[in-house]
C-alpha cells in the first residue's frame, strides 16, 4: 500500500511537471509564425517575416504567407526567431556518465542510460535548446559512444534519438583521465595511465589493436569471397568494433582536452592512423594551434569564457572562439552543464565582444556549426525551407541579456511555451499543497508515516570525472 | 690550489644553469600571478573630464548628454552643464555611456587562483569550526590574475569572504586595483561570515557530498545542536568581553587570558558590525531572522533563494539579501524553471533590500552584469537590474556614501562603455578605479596578443 502511494505520488508529480509539454503534443499540421525578426543562421536576418511550418518542416519563409484554416497562428510581432540551439556537449538526461573501470570503454553507449524524465531537459528547452550531443564523461582516454538527441520532453525515450545522426565516440585527454588513474578508490589498484605520456599510448595501443582486428576480419572476408571453406570468423570484439569504425571514417571522434599540446598530439595520432578527429571538445587552448586544427578540418567545441577552474584551464581566454573562427576552424559553443545550457545565447553573444565575431557567425556557433559538427546540418541548425522546424521564439534579440525564450519547438511541435508554463503554475502549487497534506508527506513528529528521505538534486557542473572542486565550494 | 680553465668553465656552466633555473622559477611564479608584466596599482592619476556622454548616475536621473569630471580620485562634478577644468584630460564620450563601477557583494575573489586541483592556490576555507579571527583581507592576493580579468568587464569593487566551518571568518571589501591589500582596501574587515546551520539530510556540517544520508528528523536534531553551539559561543563571547572589561576597571580581579578568536567576535556579537549568514531555503532564512532578533545583531543573508518568502521578517529586522543564485538550477524538480531567475524581482516586489552577486570564487566574477541582466529578463526592471549591482550592494556593504552611483564627492570608480553595461555585447572603453585611468589589459588580452598572429 505504501509503495503504491509512493508510486502514485511519483506519477502525479511527473504528470504535473510534464503537463505543459504533453498538452502541446497535439499540434496541428500547420503552424504559421507571423511577422517576426528571423535570424536564420544561414542567410542573414529577415525582418517582418513569416514562417510556415507544415508537417514539422519549414515549408515557406516570406512575407504575408497564408495558412490553412485550422493552422496554429503565432503572432510574433516584435519578437525574434532563431533556430533551436544545439548543445554540442551535454550530459543532460544521462543516468550514468562515466564507466571508469577501464581506460578504454568504447563498447559502452550512453544510449543505454537515457532518462527522458530528467527535468533538466525542460529547463534546457526553456533556454531555447532543442538538440544535444550527449557524451560519455571524460574519465577514460577512450570513453563511450555518444548519442545525439532532440529534447522531446514528455515523449517516449526512443523518440528523442536523432534519426540518422552519425555515430560518435568520446575521447579524453589531460587531467581527468590522469586523475582517475592516479586516485583509485580504496581497495583498488591505480589504473594506467596516470600521465599524459601514458594517455597517448593507451590511445595508440587501442588503434594498433583495432588495426589488427580489422586485418583479421579483412582476411576472413577475403577467404569467404574466394569461397575458402576453411575460413573461420574472428571472435567479435565489442571494444574494437567502434575503433575500426573510426579507422573507416564511420564514427566521429569528440576529443575532450584542454592543453593545446595534447590536442595536437591526438591530431598527430589521427594522422598516423589515417582518420580525422571530428571535434576537439573544450579545447580552451586551441587558439594556440589554430592553424594545425584548421589544416585538418577538425572542429572545435568550446566554452565561451570558462577558465581558471583547474590548472589546464588557466590559459583559457574568451577570445578563443573568435581566434579559431578567424583561422577557419568550424567552432561551436557548448554548455557541458545543465545550468549553463539555459543561457547559451549569452555565451554566443560574448564572442562578438571578445574578438569581434559577426552576429550571424556568433549565432551559428550555437546552431548551424554545432549541427555540422554532429553531421545533422541537413535536418536542423538553421531556418531554411525544407528543414525540420526546430525553432525558438524570443521575447527580444537573443543576444540581449534581457531576452528569454517564449516558445521552443521541435519539428513544429511546441515543447516549451512560457505563457502556458506560467498559466499552469497555480495548478502545480495546488497539487503540491495537496500532496504535502497526504499522510506520507507529513512533517516528522506530526503523526504521519515516516517520510522518505528527501533528496536534493545536485547541480551538475561540467563533466568533472569525480567531485574534485578544491573542497571549498558550497 | 690552481683552478684549471676546464674547471672554471664547468663552474661557469653550473652558475649559468643555476641562473636559468632561478630565472625559470621566478618567471613561473610570476606567470601564475598576472603575467609578471604589471604591478596592479596601475594606471594614471590625474584630472579627467568625460564629455558629451550619456551619464547613468543610478542614484538620480540619467543625463542624456553630460560631463563628468574626475579629480583627486573623486568625482568632482557631474551634470549636463559642467565646466571642464583647464588641466583636465578630455575624453570624448560621444556615443558612450558612463556608469558607476559594478560591485559584487559576495565573492571569494583573490582567495582562490585555481579552485580545482591546485589546493596550494586556494585560501578560502580555514580548518576548524570557529574562526572569527580569520581575515580575508590578509589572504586576498592583489596580484591574482582574476583581479584584472574582472575589472576590465566593469566590476570595480568586490566583497571577498572566507567560507569554511561554522564561523568562517571576516569578509573584506576591496577595490580591484592596488599592489598591496592596503591599497585595495575599501573596508578591510567588513563583516563576519557564519554558515548558518541548516537542515541537511546529507549529514555532516552543511551536508558535505559523499556523507551518508540521514533521516530528516535526525537532520533537524543536528541542526538544533549546531545552533545551540553557535548561541553558546555568542554567550561565551559576551562573558569573555565582560570579564575583560571588568578587569580593565579593576586590576585586583584575576587576570583574564586573551582568546584571539573571541576577541575578534566581540564587535559582531554586539551588533556593531554586520554578520553575513549563508542561507538559502525559507526554513533556514526564518532561522536566521530568529537568530538575529534573539542575539540583537546586524544580519545580512548571502544566498537567499527563498528570501522573498520571508519578506516581513527580513524587513522588520533590516536584513538585506546578497543573492547569489542566478547561475544555479532550482533545487526541486517541481520548482518553476525560472524560480531562481525571478527571485530578485520577487524580492523587489516584496520590498526586501537585495543585491545581485555571482557568489563566485574569482574567475567568473566578471559575469556579474549578466547575472543582473538575467534577473532583468525575468521580471526585474532594467533600472533595478543595474541598481542591483551598483547602488544596492553599496548600501548593503555600508559604502554607499563613497560608491555605487555617480555623484559629486564619491570615489571615482567609473566605467565608460559603448552600450548597456549589463549586455554581453557591450565593450568597456575606459575604466577608472579611485580616479586612476586603468589600462584594459589582463592575462586574457596578453595571451590573445601573444597568439593572435600565429600562422
Amino acid at each position: 500500500m505504501k509503495k503504491l502511494t509512493i508510486l502514485c505520488l511519483i506519477i502525479l508529480i511527473l504528470t504535473a511537471i510534464s503537463n505543459v509539454s504533453v498538452s502541446a503534443q497535439t499540434a496541428r499540421n500547420e503552424v504559421l509564425i507571423r511577422n517576426a525578426t528571423v535570424m536564420t543562421a544561414a542567410r542573414g536576418t529577415l525582418t517582418e517575416t513569416d514562417i510556415l511550418i507544415q508537417n514539422g518542416k519549414i515549408a515557406r519563409i516570406g512575407k504575408d504567407l497564408k495558412a490553412a484554416a485550422n493552422a496554429q497562428i503565432i503572432d510574433a510581432t516584435g519578437k525574434f526567431v532563431t533556430p533551436g540551439i544545439i548543445d554540442a556537449h551535454s550530459h543532460t538526461m544521462l543516468d550514468a556518465i562515466n564507466e571508469i573501470s577501464s581506460s578504454v570503454t568504447s563498447m559502452t553507449n550512453v544510449r543505454d542510460v537515457l532518462n527522458p524524465t530528467d527535468v533538466s531537459i525542460y529547463r534546457a528547452l526553456a533556454g531555447g535548446v532543442t538538440t544535444a550531443n550527449l557524451l560519455h564523461g571524460s574519465a577514460n582516454p577512450i570513453g563511450g559512444q555518444n548519442t545525439v538527441v532532440r529534447y522531446k520532453f514528455g515523449r517516449p525515450v526512443e523518440e528523442f534519438v536523432f534519426p540518422g545522426a552519425p555515430m560518435g565516440i568520446k575521447f579524453a585527454l589531460g587531467e581527468n583521465p590522469k586523475r582517475i588513474g592516479a586516485n583509485p578508490q580504496p581497495g583498488q589498484t591505480p589504473r594506467y595511465p596516470i600521465t599524459r605520456m601514458g594517455t597517448m599510448e593507451v590511445i595508440r595501443d587501442a588503434f594498433l589493436r583495432a588495426r589488427d582486428y580489422k586485418q583479421s576480419w579483412d582476411e576472413y572476408r577475403a577467404k569467404v569471397a574466394k569461397k575458402d571453406k576453411t575460413a573461420v570468423p574472428p571472435r567479435r570484439n565489442l571494444e574494437l568494433e567502434p575503433m575500426v569504425e573510426i579507422l573507416e571514417g564511420k564514427r566521429l571522434v569528440h576529443a575532450h582536452g584542454y592543453r593545446s599540446d595534447e590536442h595536437l598530439n591526438l591530431l598527430l595520432i589521427a594522422d598516423e592512423f589515417g582518420f580525422k578527429v571530428a571535434t576537439l571538445q573544450h579545447a580552451l587552448e586551441a587558439y594556440k594551434i589554430a592553424p594545425e586544427i584548421a589544416k585538418r578540418g577538425t572542429g572545435a567545441s568550446v566554452f565561451a569564457d570558462s577558465w581558471s577552474y583547474k590548472l589546464e584551464a588557466y590559459d583559457s581566454i574568451p577570445y578563443n572562439a573568435a581566434m579559431l573562427w578567424k583561422a577557419g576552424v568550424l567552432v561551436s559553443i557548448n554548455s557541458d552543464s545543465d545550468e549553463r545550457a539555459r543561457r547559451l545565447n549569452l555565451d554566443a553573444a560574448k564572442t562578438m565582444k571578445y574578438g569581434g565575431v559577426p552576429e550571424e557567425e556568433a549565432l551559428k556557433m550555437i546552431t548551424f556549426n554545432a549541427a555540422k559538427q554532429l553531421g545533422i546540418e541537413k535536418q536542423t541548425g538553421s531556418i531554411e525551407e525544407k528543414k525540420d522546424a526546430d525553432i525558438v521564439i524570443w521575447s527580444a534579440h537573443p543576444f540581449s541579456v534581457y531576452a528569454h525564450p517564449e516558445m521552443t519547438m521541435i519539428e513544429g511541435v511546441t515543447y516549451f511555451d512560457r505563457a502556458k508554463d506560467i498559466q499552469k503554475r497555480g495548478d502545480l502549487a495546488r497539487e503540491r499543497e495537496m500532496l504535502e497534506k497526504m499522510d506520507i508527506n507529513k512533517a516528522p513528529g506530526t503523526g504521519g508515516t515516516a517520510p522518505r528521505i528527501p533528496s536534493e538534486k545536485r547541480i551538475e557542473e561540467r563533466d568533472e570525472a569525480d567531485r574534485t572542486d578544491g573542497g571549498n565550494r558550497r | 690550489m690552481k683552478i684549471t680553465n676546464y674547471e672554471l668553465r664547468i663552474t661557469q656552466i653550473w652558475r649559468f644553469a643555476a641562473f636559468l633555473l632561478a630565472a625559470h622559477c621566478f618567471l613561473f611564479t610570476a606567470s601564475a600571478q598576472n603575467g609578471g608584466t604589471q604591478q596592479n596599482l596601475t594606471g594614471k592619476a590625474g584630472t579627467f573630464a568625460i564629455t558629451n556622454a550619456r551619464i547613468v548616475t543610478v542614484s538620480g536621473a540619467t543625463i542624456e548628454n553630460g560631463t563628468i569630471v574626475i579629480q583627486n580620485g573623486k568625482i568632482a562634478a557631474v551634470g549636463a552643464n559642467v565646466s571642464v577644468p583647464a588641466n583636465a584630460e578630455r575624453i570624448d564620450g560621444k556615443g558612450l555611456s558612463v556608469f558607476p563601477g559594478m560591485i559584487d557583494a559576495a565573492t571569494n575573489l583573490g582567495l582562490a587562483e585555481i579552485s580545482g586541483g591546485v589546493p596550494a592556490s586556494v585560501d578560502v576555507a580555514e580548518t576548524g569550526m570557529m574562526n572569527a579571527n580569520a581575515k580575508a583581507f590578509t589572504a586576498v592576493n592583489p596580484h591574482s590574475s582574476h583581479v584584472n580579468v574582472t575589472r576590465v568587464n566593469g566590476i570595480t569593487t568586490v566583497m571577498s569572504m572566507p567560507v569554511g566551518g561554522s564561523i568562517a571568518g571576516q569578509a573584506t571589501v576591496i577595490n580591484l586595483n592596488g599592489s598591496t591589500q592596503a591599497e585595495m582596501a575599501v573596508v578591510p574587515n567588513f563583516g563576519l561570515v557564519i554558515n548558518f546551520p541548516r537542515i541537511s539530510t546529507f549529514g555532516g556540517f552543511g551536508g558535505g557530498f559523499g556523507a551518508p544520508q540521514i533521516d530528516f528528523s535526525e537532520a533537524v536534531k543536528r541542526r538544533d545542536t549546531q545552533l545551540d553551539g553557535l548561541k553558546k559561543y555568542f554567550k561565551d563571547t559576551e562573558n569573555y568581553a565582560r570579564t575583560h572589561e571588568a578587569y580593565a576597571k579593576d586590576k585586583t580581579l584575576p587576570y583574564p587570558e586573551t582568546d584571539i578568536k573571541m576577541e575578534a567576535m566581540i564587535p559582531y556579537m554586539r551588533g556593531e558590525r554586520p554578520i553575513i549568514f549563508t542561507a538559502e531555503r525559507e526554513r533556514d532564512i526564518r532561522g536566521v531572522v530568529k537568530f538575529v532578533e534573539e542575539m540583537k545583531i546586524k544580519g545580512i543573508i548571502v544566498g537567499g533563494q527563498e528570501a522573498w518568502k520571508v519578506a516581513d521578517g527580513l524587513k522588520k529586522n533590516n536584513i538585506a539579501v546578497i543573492y547569489t543564485n542566478i547561475y544555479n538550477l532550482p533545487v526541486r524538480d517541481d520548482d518553476a524553471y525560472d524560480f531562481l531567475f525571478e527571485a530578485p524581482s520577487k524580492m523587489q516586489q516584496a520590498g526586501v533590500k537585495f543585491a545581485v552577486s555571482t557568489g563566485n570564487d574569482g574567475a567568473e566574477v566578471r559575469d556579474l552584469p549578466y547575472h543582473a541582466g538575467l534577473a532583468g529578463a525575468y521580471g526585474l526592471s532594467k533600472e533595478d537590474a543595474l541598481r542591483s549591482v551598483t547602488l544596492y550592494p553599496a548600501q548593503i556593504l555600508g559604502i554607499a556614501d563613497r560608491l555605487g552611483s555617480l555623484e559629486t564627492g564619491k570615489m571615482a570608480n567609473v566605467v565608460v562603455a559603448d552600450g548597456d553595461m549589463l549586455d554581453p555585447r557591450t565593450n568597456i572603453k575606459y575604466l577608472f578605479i579611485n580616479g586612476r585611468l586603468l589600462p584594459l589589459t589582463s592575462r586574457h588580452t596578453e595571451l590573445y596578443d601573444a597568439f593572435k598572429d600565429r600562422k
